[in-house]
């Protein structure tokens, strides 16, 4: 599958989650125990959560709910696709899905870098604070619902309600967008935004796979933020 | 001839529909074109402990001397699951308050009174703060769904973590800390702008029903390693079910939060009408431990306008293994305090009847982001007068229960309570007073 060598191999058909997660928990950036491979994960729910060192986690096979959730420094890559949450409320870090994600992917993470090389469902971002996910696929309705901070980068297309009740994350999609949700508008692509998408898909790993101008740039208009009974009709 | 003013004339009445606060309310509504939101718990009279008495022992049953022999009022929380369940000395623990609805000092308070008492407060929407953890002997991390300030280094340094679901002034909704109570750093916890108004989401944006929170507990579970009890915190009004799913999901502690329970900021509406009272709720969650084989096994917390020692001490006959306060506590604190009545009256209020707490000018600095109005309240006394409160609540409920020949708390039973009331006797289902008769079920 891949070249990677490592220093570690936990077969989950041998090997019960939670002594994999255990020995995950424990390990630290001194260790000589840098890289782990994952076998026959075979859809486990949180795997490689709550993972708190610069390790790199490879997993061959597909994923369940909530890996890597609440990560912090790691590179978690998959292998396969993953369930619901992967990445959820993410701190640092570095999470790769080489296949499909399911919904809520990245969902309410603060930092790091989530990348999806095929789609995301559903919910892709929602109330997300301050991760930057890319998605090569498109992703589902409702996706960066009530997006605090950070940005969403999709290279196909959007679902419907792109946005609603969006705060301040910052949304770019090449595709076409079903609908925008409440208070989510199209904004002006400037050159800011070109640096900004070039330095993000460059962290990623895609730099120059795209041209960055061809994405659209969407955020918030902010006339919902306080509440004015004017605005009733929009909630 | 009778003249007019010799006629004798009806006194004004108000109707008992349109009363003298509905018609208030309906010219807010017109002049203002908005819901009222407030804080607080529900004003409105309610079926509650009050309707219910206890059987002192007489003959049929042997009393405990007070003041001389032992009445235990201890509590471990989180035995099902949990490698370090939690330890506390008395069963009344504090409510989830947020820091940004309430005060630092006011949360200081908080951790202080109860370390002093030996039992845990909680945190709030607006995640975890330094003082908070540093002040609490035991502190229970709340799981919200808005997932302001959640940050998995927390998350291990809590002794134990509560996901919230809903709470009892509004099962179903969400809640609104508007933009006046948002300082920079209350702004900074939330990750959102300063002075706008902060949504906390009324459901949790991962995961949509039991199976869901089944494998969001096992994800809370691996990564605190399984030491750390977890708590499923529901508002009551489906409690059966409610309570039976919870446990289903693998709750290792579940919380039950009465209508009567308070709330930062929410409409009025939704508060007196949404979700059913503590009283109502506490056995069908019983039952549904019973039900299971998890009583007492799955802990069950009680919340919504506990108030003094008879109140904890029918709470735990009922059924429950611990209650929660959070507006006595506040009101422990220095809450409504009527040394500053001019200016409540200022408010357009009166101590002891202020709500207006979203507003952020609470001057007894408790329910503020006001660093001149924080000043007033003074975190040592406050959490002293609270450490006082919670040492008279677990005096007056061991007192009841030794009078009913109890040698610790949770051995209080159903059998040791009788209802005033028809309502209260059917929803506490104990009998009325005086006969045998328990509404809707069968006597002996």
């Amino acid at each position: 599958m891949n070249a990677f060598n490592p220093d570690v191999t936990f077969d989950l058909a041998e090997t019960p989650l939670r002594e994999l997660n255990a020995a995950l928990h424990k390990a630290t950036g001194e260790s000589n125990t840098r890289h782990w491979r994952v076998l026959n994960p075979n859809g486990r729910h949180a795997l490689a959560a709550g993972v708190k060192a610069p390790l790199t986690i490879e997993v061959d096979g597909h994923v369940g709910y909530y890996c890597a959730g609440m990560n912090q420094q790691a590179n978690v890559i998959i292998h396969g696709n993953a369930g619901v949450g992967v990445a959820e409320n993410m701190m640092s870090g570095f999470v790769h899905v080489r296949g499909d994600a399911s919904q809520s992917a990245g969902a309410t993470a603060h930092g790091g870098m989530l990348r999806i090389d095929g789609n995301a469902s559903a919910r892709c971002g929602i109330s997300m604070k301050g991760i930057d996910i890319i998605v090569q696929g498109s992703v589902g309705h409702m996706s960066a619902f009530m997006g605090q901070a950070g940005s969403l980068i999709v290279f196909g297309d959007a679902g419907d309600a792109l946005g609603d009740s969006l705060y301040e994350a910052k949304l770019f999609v090449r595709g076409s967008v079903k609908s925008l949700g409440a208070d989510c508008i199209e904004k002006e692509l400037r050159e800011e935004h070109k640096l900004h998408l070039h330095e993000k898909l460059t962290a990623a790993g895609l730099a120059g796979t795209v041209d960055v101008s061809e994405f659209k740039r969407y955020g918030s208009a902010r006339q919902l933020y306080n509440f004015h009974i004017d605005n009733a009709g929009a909630y | 001839m009778t003249s007019h003013t010799n006629v004798p004339r009806t006194l004004p009445r108000f109707s008992s529909t349109f009363d003298p606060h509905t018609l208030a309310e309906i010219r807010r509504a017109a002049a203002t074109g908005i819901y009222d939101i407030r804080g607080g718990g529900t004003k409105r009279k309610l079926p509650h402990f009050d309707d219910l008495l206890f059987l002192g022992a007489s003959v049929s049953r042997y009393p405990l001397e007070g003041y001389r022999e032992k009445c235990g009022t201890d509590v471990v929380l989180g035995t099902r699951f949990a490698k370090k369940p939690i330890h506390l000395k008395t069963p009344v623990t504090i409510a989830g308050m947020s820091f940004g609805a309430l005060s630092a000092p006011a949360k200081e308070a908080l951790g202080r009174g109860a370390s002093a008492m030996g039992t845990s407060t909680t945190t709030g929407d607006g995640g975890m703060t330094p003082e908070e953890r540093g002040h609490s002997s035991t502190l229970v991390y709340q799981y919200l769904p808005s997932r302001y300030g959640m940050n998995p280094d927390d998350l291990r340094k809590a002794d134990a973590i509560e996901v919230v679901i809903g709470q009892g002034a509004k099962p179903g909704g969400g809640g609104m800390l508007l933009g006046q109570k948002i300082s920079d750093r209350v702004a900074a916890m939330r990750t959102l702008p300063k002075g706008i108004d902060q949504r906390s989401a009324c459901r949790h944006p991962d995961w949509t029903g039991p199976d869901d929170l089944e494998i969001k507990i096992e994800e809370l579970r691996e990564i605190t390693d399984w030491e750390k009890p977890i708590y499923v915190k529901v508002g009551a009004s489906r409690p059966y079910y409610d309570i039976s799913l919870a446990v289903k999901s693998g709750a290792d502690v579940v919380v039950l939060d009465g209508m009567q329970g308070g709330t930062a900021a929410t409409q009025d509406v939704f508060i007196e009408h949404v979700g059913i009272p503590i009283l109502s709720a506490i056995r069908p969650a019983v039952q549904a431990l019973q039900d299971l084989g998890m009583h007492r096994k799955v802990q069950l917390i009680v919340s919504g306008g506990i108030r003094n020692g008879a109140d904890v001490a029918k709470a735990l006959a009922l059924g429950a293994d611990a209650v929660a306060i959070g507006t006595a506590a506040l009101v422990a604190l220095g809450d409504n305090d009527p040394q500053y009545e001019e200016e409540y009256q200022a408010l357009g209020t009166t101590a002891g009847a202020y709500d207006d707490w979203h507003e952020g000018r609470d001057p007894a600095g408790i329910t503020t982001q006001d660093p001149e109005l924080w000043s007033r309240l003074d975190p040592i006394k406050a959490g002293r007068r609270l450490a006082n409160y919670l040492g008279v609540m677990t005096l007056e409920a061991q007192t009841i229960a030794r009078a009913c020949g109890k040698s610790h708390l949770h051995n209080l039973e159903p059998e040791d309570l009788v209802s005033l009331t028809i309502e209260a006797a059917a929803m506490a289902g104990v009998p009325l007073a005086g006969t045998n008769w328990i509404p809707g079920r069968t006597g002996f």
